[in-house]
């Protein structure tokens, strides 16, 4: 197409494209995001999207402002202005007493080393912290227990109201940069390299609350521990910067399972040693990590994978999904999984299981069947390995979804209401069922008409 | 958005493709006959002899104190515009009928000078012999040095057409109003300025004399007075009674009451100057801080710069003296404001009066469809300046307007209001009518005609009732004498009632004579024949008067022949009624043609049964419509559309000659529309509209434009469509002009998102992003060879998806297939429309069906909703399919568009008036193919 249009070539059906990317062409009847809205809001990356509650979510960026919106309409609820540096992370704090009405908060963190709680109903600042040493990089919130943790330079335990409950030493200057909740009233902190169990206890002081102390240091990874991810009460994953990805018992902190650089060379030695070089280790790394009951997605350089927990081992990759890094990835309900990635688009996949053929697949022919390009001849091979015993799955590639400019950091995916992107062209994307719309709109139509006592229906 | 000229070639277009599709007949209101000439290349537009110029044009005249009336100025100041006519000898007659109550002077019984703030009056006159008419606005204007400080001024609008200025009476009126407000304003302000002036002279004089009174009194110590002493004191005397009766003037003007004008009547002219009045309305000593008048602002503050002067005791009322220009007399501003408006005015009401009419008539009825006119039509020009009459003509109407013989006058100011005086009348019509049906040969006649009477009436009620409540008196000074029997109102009265194809002409006399109290007929001139002396002057090659003479004569009889080709033929078609209809128009028409001998065939007789709706002008959109075809079965049934083209083709071989003497129905009827037409004195109709003009000449453009392109690209479809359903196209290429050109002619396919967004940008050099095609439906955009441009190509490439792309230089498209039927019609490359503004039109008519199409889906409940709760969804998605394809008649992708359509009705409507809504973009997962030439 680009071709056609500068030279006004002769080929402009040519599409495909040199690159190994698959494709999914321009028909894409089960890509059911047929409307968009552009959102506008923000003045810089936007990098964060926080759900608060079935049709409302905040987003944040490196404009240190924070939007609500609506996302059935779009529309923006507020514009909450309060940090005067980039947001570094954000965490949904939802009270879940009984009595009272349920009152949604966010928790925002920003690199002017302060965090706000902001009332959602209203749109205003409840407290601001700033006593902080370092730039808080990770909240979260550990509802069990009402508190929550904001890991930077050292770890902070904070209730509702933001009293400080306690905190750790100073860990390392690089800081905190993931957290995640582990039974027994324990969290896991990535720091640097290494990951760090934390214990949570009722202090012997009943007034005091809470104490804090380290229970383990896991040294496993080779490198930065970059996403991790709590699958169930029984285990935890984690991945790193050269493509480990390791899977924890969260009761005992020790190591079910590892994969490391399984991306390459464990699961095709045949492959040159050449190939892994010419790897960077960018295009090997553990950017974001999802899972549902029985798998666990990671999204590795460019590609995606799907290991599963059962047979710990990858069932399906697709190894080059995006043109460029993959920054996120969520499993829907519906065996599809959308990824995002730094060539700004969002592409929707679909985990499917693969005919099974009595005889040996025809090695080429039967990827070409699916349209896939000539460097998905390794996962063919990679297939034909496993199709011994186990069932075989398989990504596909069911549409995709264009509109940002620049990367795409992040989505949040509202069910029926649709699909909200971000991205670093300061725009975030509410991509929606247009069918399921034009339905609604329909409905708000007789809904008005029969208002204005204009509808007789007969 | 159609209108009288184009409707010629349209309906021939349709004529000639009706085999193809069946297009719904044209709307009634349209049916505008074609003119039987056409074959030879007479415009039917052509200026009637009558009149001695050639266009519509304002007249501005005076009444001097020195030389009487005289013209000023006309509008447009061009001497080929007023040709022969002569302005002194109608400056002289619009000027005779000055019947404003301007009083100035010292009122008996008060001590100083009066000034009365006169109403204008507003006045229709008509000269025969020059083949004018006028609306004429008569206004005062004050100056200081005029005797009785007036000015008697008027402007009138000048039109060979009478039906012309009776039918936009009210819109003319408006019009001048705001001219004359303008003119006045600034009048007030200048007379002001005056006797702060004079005021200033006349304390500096006495100053002086009593200073000088003084010296001599101390120079003079004789002990008494010489005659130069008492001579001074005399002047110094009559110079303080002067100061006392100047500062009461000044006094009066101040106290204007500006309260009057904001009230209903006055529309302030211009933004600008309505700030300028608000401002000045409660404290009329602060002139207005206009930058447009640096001269006017602040008198105070000025006052230093005006040096008095010594004003002469014997101040010289003599003729030698100078009157001040109007222009002088209401100061440059408002002077320059009053012209702008009064070359609106020319402009509004240029071109043939059904023109004006039928855009009347189509603003009205696109205003009433509020929910889908912003689809393709310009709502911008609907907006400003409602025509406030053509609303009420259009509700008003409803009851009256049924069939043709409910004249042109039904568009007359009109309130319903039935006076008693006509009560009487409308009793006694239908004995009489009866009476007459009684010779016919169908009884059910009767019932039919009896009916008449009473809507006809109604609209004389109303139209009387108008003109009284306009609160002017209209005078028609009608040069003809108008039948001696006119002047009896109460004979008269019945005269309206006829449904004979004279209807119209009569009642143009009955109008006059029935009004008697309200409208004055002065004849000047002697005539023997009924018809209106204008008429026959103006249109003598279309009328044979003889059979009015005739009928003039016998009046009872009248109503038989006439009523029998109308209404006889209007109950059945048999063939046996034809042979009746050349018996009665042979018996009534003194003359044959011999064409009219031969047995007519079926077409040909149409006319005659139609003549009374050939010879109106398009009507006002009838509300009543429906309900009134059960009383007139026989006119619904006609497609006003389709007859005069008949009529066209049996004419065609006949001269304008031939039909004059011949004095069947037909030419009878086709006299009026050439007679109607005619007296259009601008020979190029031009836009009715002012606020559209420039609109005007878009369309005409584009159309121009869009013709080419459905011509030289057989890929027009396709793209098209892609504006249609909402898929945005850009136009690639290196030529902005060229880009433009077709971005200007795609532009009238795309419909609009809003009322206020128009999706279309012409010209973009940078890339494009999604948030440009939320906004654009159709962008030009350029290609260039710079890095910069390969970001822009690389743009479209990623969002092909969004995007069909039209190829202006390599003259290629990329877009989805089309399939449908509804763009063939649309642009069909083998068109034999020429105009660039009849393809406009083409094309409105068309996206007009698309839009009722998409108003008809939108609404229907079921189609969206189900009708049970436990309906499924499917079944509901079936009907709605089924609806778009069975119903609808759609094919293909034209549901698309259609669907598109609707998106846009129901966002429209849900949207919140005061919110503009994000806009959404919507698109299809369909692949693009490329299309070359």
């Amino acid at each position: 197409m680009l071709r056609w249009l500068i030279g006004g070539g002769r080929e402009p059906q040519g599409l495909a494209e040199k690159s190994s990317v698959q494709t999914v062409g321009e028909e894409q009847i089960q890509n059911p995001y047929t409307e968009l809205l552009v959102l506008k809001g923000h003045q810089d990356i936007v990098r964060f999207l926080v759900r608060i509650d079935d049709c409302r979510f905040a987003s944040a960026g490196d404009d240190g402002i924070v939007c609500l919106w609506n996302a059935q309409t779009g529309e923006k609820l507020f514009e909450l202005h309060g940090h005067t540096h980039k947001i570094t992370a954000i965490a949904p704090f939802s009270s879940s007493d009984a009595f009272e009405e349920k009152k949604h908060l966010i928790i925002t963190a920003s690199a002017d080393r302060t965090v706000i709680v902001w009332d959602c109903t209203s749109g205003r600042q409840v407290q601001k912290v700033s006593c902080f040493h370092s730039t808080v990089k990770c909240l979260t919130v550990l509802q069990r227990l009402d508190v929550w943790l904001s890991g930077g330079s050292d770890l902070c335990v904070w209730n509702r109201k933001l009293d400080l409950l306690c905190k750790t030493s100073h860990l390392t200057d690089a800081g905190i940069s993931a957290l995640v909740e582990l039974p027994k009233n324990c969290v896991a902190a990535a720091v640097g390299k290494e990951l760090i169990i934390f214990r949570l206890s009722d202090s012997n002081n009943e007034s005091e609350g809470w104490n804090v102390f380290e229970v383990k240091r896991l040294v496993d990874h080779q490198d930065n521990i970059l996403s991790l991810v709590s699958v169930n009460d029984l285990t935890f994953v984690t991945g790193s910067y050269v493509g480990e990805l390791i899977v924890w018992d969260a009761l005992d902190w020790t190591k079910q399972a590892s994969e490391c650089n399984f991306w390459d060379s464990s699961v095709h030695p045949d492959v040159q040693p050449e190939i892994k070089l010419s790897q960077s280790p960018n295009e090997t790394s553990v950017q974001h990590l999802t899972s549902d009951e029985k798998c666990v997605f990671a999204a590795v350089g460019k590609g995606i994978y799907v290991y599963n927990l059962q047979m710990k081992r990858v069932i399906a990759c697709q190894r080059t999904a995006h043109d460029s890094s993959v920054l996120h990835i969520e499993k829907l309900p519906n065996r599809q999984l959308i990824s995002c990635s730094e060539d700004g688009s969002v592409r929707i996949w679909e985990l499917r299981e693969k005919q099974q053929l009595p005889a040996e697949p025809v090695p080429t022919g039967f990827f070409n069947m699916w349209g896939f390009g000539r460097a998905n001849k390794q996962a063919n091979q990679t297939a034909k390995k496993m199709q011994e015993n186990t069932p075989m799955y398989f990504l596909e590639l069911v549409g995709d979804l264009i509109g940002h400019s620049s990367a795409v950091q992040m989505f949040l995916y509202f069910g029926e209401l649709g699909l909200a992107t971000c991205s670093a062209d300061h725009l975030i994307i509410l991509w929606k069922d247009g069918e399921r719309e034009s339905s609604l709109r329909s409905l708000t139509l007789f809904q008005k008409l029969a208002q204005n006592g204009h509808l007789q229906l007969k | 958005m159609i209108s009288a000229p184009d409707v010629v070639a349209f309906t021939r277009e349709e004529e000639l493709e009706d085999d193809l599709y069946r297009e719904p007949p044209l709307p009634e209101e349209y049916s505008v006959p074609l003119f039987p000439f056409a074959g030879h290349g007479a415009n039917p537009w052509a200026k009637v002899a009558g009149s001695k110029f050639t266009r519509d044009f304002i007249l501005i005249s005076e009444f001097s104190e020195q030389v009487g009336p005289q013209p000023l100025l006309t509008i447009p100041d061009d001497a080929k515009v007023s040709g022969t006519f002569d302005l002194n000898y109608f400056s002289l007659r619009i000027m005779s009928v000055d019947y404003q109550a301007s009083f100035v002077g010292h009122p008996p019984g008060s001590a100083y000078p009066k000034l009365n703030f006169v109403e204008d009056s507003k006045v229709v006159l008509g000269d025969s012999k020059e083949g004018a008419f006028a609306y004429v606005h008569h206004l005062t204007l004050y100056d200081l040095e005029a005797r009785g400080f007036v000015r008697p001024f008027c402007m009138a609008y000048i039109s060979a057409d009478e039906h012309k200025i009776m039918q936009q009476f009210q819109e003319l009126s408006a019009e001048f109003s705001k001219a004359s407000e303008c003119l006045k304003t600034g009048n007030r302000k200048a007379f002001a300025n005056e006797l702060e002036k004079k005021l200033k002279d006349l304390d500096y004089t006495r100053t002086v004399l009593h200073n000088e009174t003084e010296a001599q009194k101390k120079a003079n110590d004789k002990g008494y007075y010489t005659t130069q002493a008492i001579e001074k004191a005399n002047e110094l005397a009559s110079v303080e009674k002067s100061i006392i009766e100047h500062q009461d003037l000044l006094r009066q003007i101040r106290s204007y009451p500006y309260r009057k004008l904001k009230e209903s009547e006055f529309h302030p002219y211009e933004p600008e100057c309505a700030l300028d009045q608000a401002d000045t309305g409660c404290d009329q000593d602060s002139a207005p801080s206009d930058p447009a008048e640096p001269g006017e602002t602040h008198l105070y503050s000025h006052i230093p710069s005006y040096t008095p002067k010594l004003i002469k005791a014997k101040s010289a009322k003599c003729f030698d003296k100078k009157l001040k220009t109007l222009e002088e007399l209401c100061d440059v501003y408002f002077f320059t404001q009053t012209l702008d408006q009064l070359h609106h005015i020319e402009r509004t009401f240029r071109g043939d009066v059904c023109y004006l009419l039928t855009e009347q008539i189509s603003r009205a009825l696109l205003k009433q469809q509020s929910v889908t006119n912003f689809l393709f039509e310009d709502v911008s020009f609907l907006d400003e300046k409602p025509p406030e009459k053509q609303y009420r003509g259009c509700q008003g109407l409803g009851q009256d307007a049924m069939d043709g013989k409910c004249l042109e006058e039904s568009l007359t100011p009109k309130v319903v209001i039935s006076l008693g005086s006509y009560k009487s009348s409308v009793e006694c019509v239908p004995i009489k009518m009866e009476q007459e049906m009684e010779d016919s040969e169908e009884p059910k006649m009767s019932e039919s005609v009896t009916s008449e009477p009473q809507e006809n009436l109604d609209y004389l009620d109303a139209d009387i009732k108008g003109s009284i409540s306009s609160g002017e008196s209209i005078e028609v000074l009608g040069t003809e004498k108008s039948g001696s029997g006119l002047t009896k109102s109460e004979s008269q009265a019945s005269l309206p009632v006829m449904p004979s194809p004279q209807a119209g002409r009569s009642k143009v006399g009955s109008r006059r004579t029935v009004s008697e109290d309200s409208i004055e007929v002065l004849s000047t001139c002697p005539s023997e024949s009924l018809i209106p002396e204008d008429f026959k002057a103006s249109y003598p090659s279309a009328i044979n008067e003889e059979p009015y003479v005739d009928n003039d004569d016998e009046r009872g009889l009248r109503f038989a022949p006439r009523l029998s080709p109308g209404i006889v033929d209007e109950r059945d078609d048999v063939s046996k009624q034809e042979s009746l209809v050349q018996v009665d128009a042979a018996c009534c028409i003194g003359k044959e043609s011999p064409n009219f001998l031969e047995p007519l065939p079926e077409l040909g007789q149409k006319p005659c049964e139609e003549d009374g709706v050939v010879r109106i002008p398009p009507q006002p959109y009838r509300a009543a419509e429906q309900g009134l075809r059960g009383t007139f079965p026989a006119h619904d049934g006609v497609p006003g559309g389709l007859l005069p083209y008949e009529l066209d083709s049996r004419y065609l071989s006949g001269s304008r000659e031939v039909s004059k003497s011949s004095l069947d129905e037909c030419s009878d009827s086709m006299s009026y529309i050439s007679s109607a037409a005619s007296t259009c004195s601008d020979r190029t109709p031009s836009p009715a509209h002012p606020a559209c003009q420039a609109g005007e000449r878009h369309r005409k453009r584009a159309g121009q434009n869009a013709l080419r392109f459905i011509r030289q690209y057989p890929f027009a479809h396709p793209a098209i469509y892609s504006l249609l359903s909402g898929r945005t196209l850009v136009v690639l290429g290196e030529d902005e002009a060229m880009v433009k050109k077709l971005v200007t002619a795609l532009s009238i396919f795309v419909p609009n998102c809003g009322v206020y967004t128009k999706p279309v940008k012409h010209w973009v050099t940078s890339p494009l992003h999604l948030v440009d095609f939320q906004k654009w439906k159709l962008i030009g955009l350029q290609r260039t060879v710079s890095p910069a441009g390969v970001n822009v190509l690389h743009a479209l490439s990623r969002y092909s998806r969004y995007l069909s792309i039209l190829d202006a230089d390599s003259k290629t498209l990329r877009c989805p297939l089309y399939k449908g039927t509804v763009v063939a019609r649309l642009a069909d490359h083998r068109t034999q429309i020429k105009r660039g503004s009849t393809y406009y039109m083409h094309v409105q008519s068309i996206l007009t069906q698309l839009c009722s199409k998409a108003f008809l889906f939108t609404f229907c409940h079921h189609l969206h909703l189900p009708i049970s709760e436990r309906e499924p969804e499917e079944s509901v998605v079936n009907r709605r399919m089924n609806f778009l394809k069975l119903q609808l008649g759609l094919a293909n992708e034209d549901v698309k568009i259609v669907q598109y359509l609707a998106e846009l009705l129901k966002l429209h409507y849900i949207q919140e008036p005061g919110q503009g809504g994000s806009p959404l973009l919507r698109f299809d997962y369909v692949p693009s193919f490329l299309y070359k030439i």
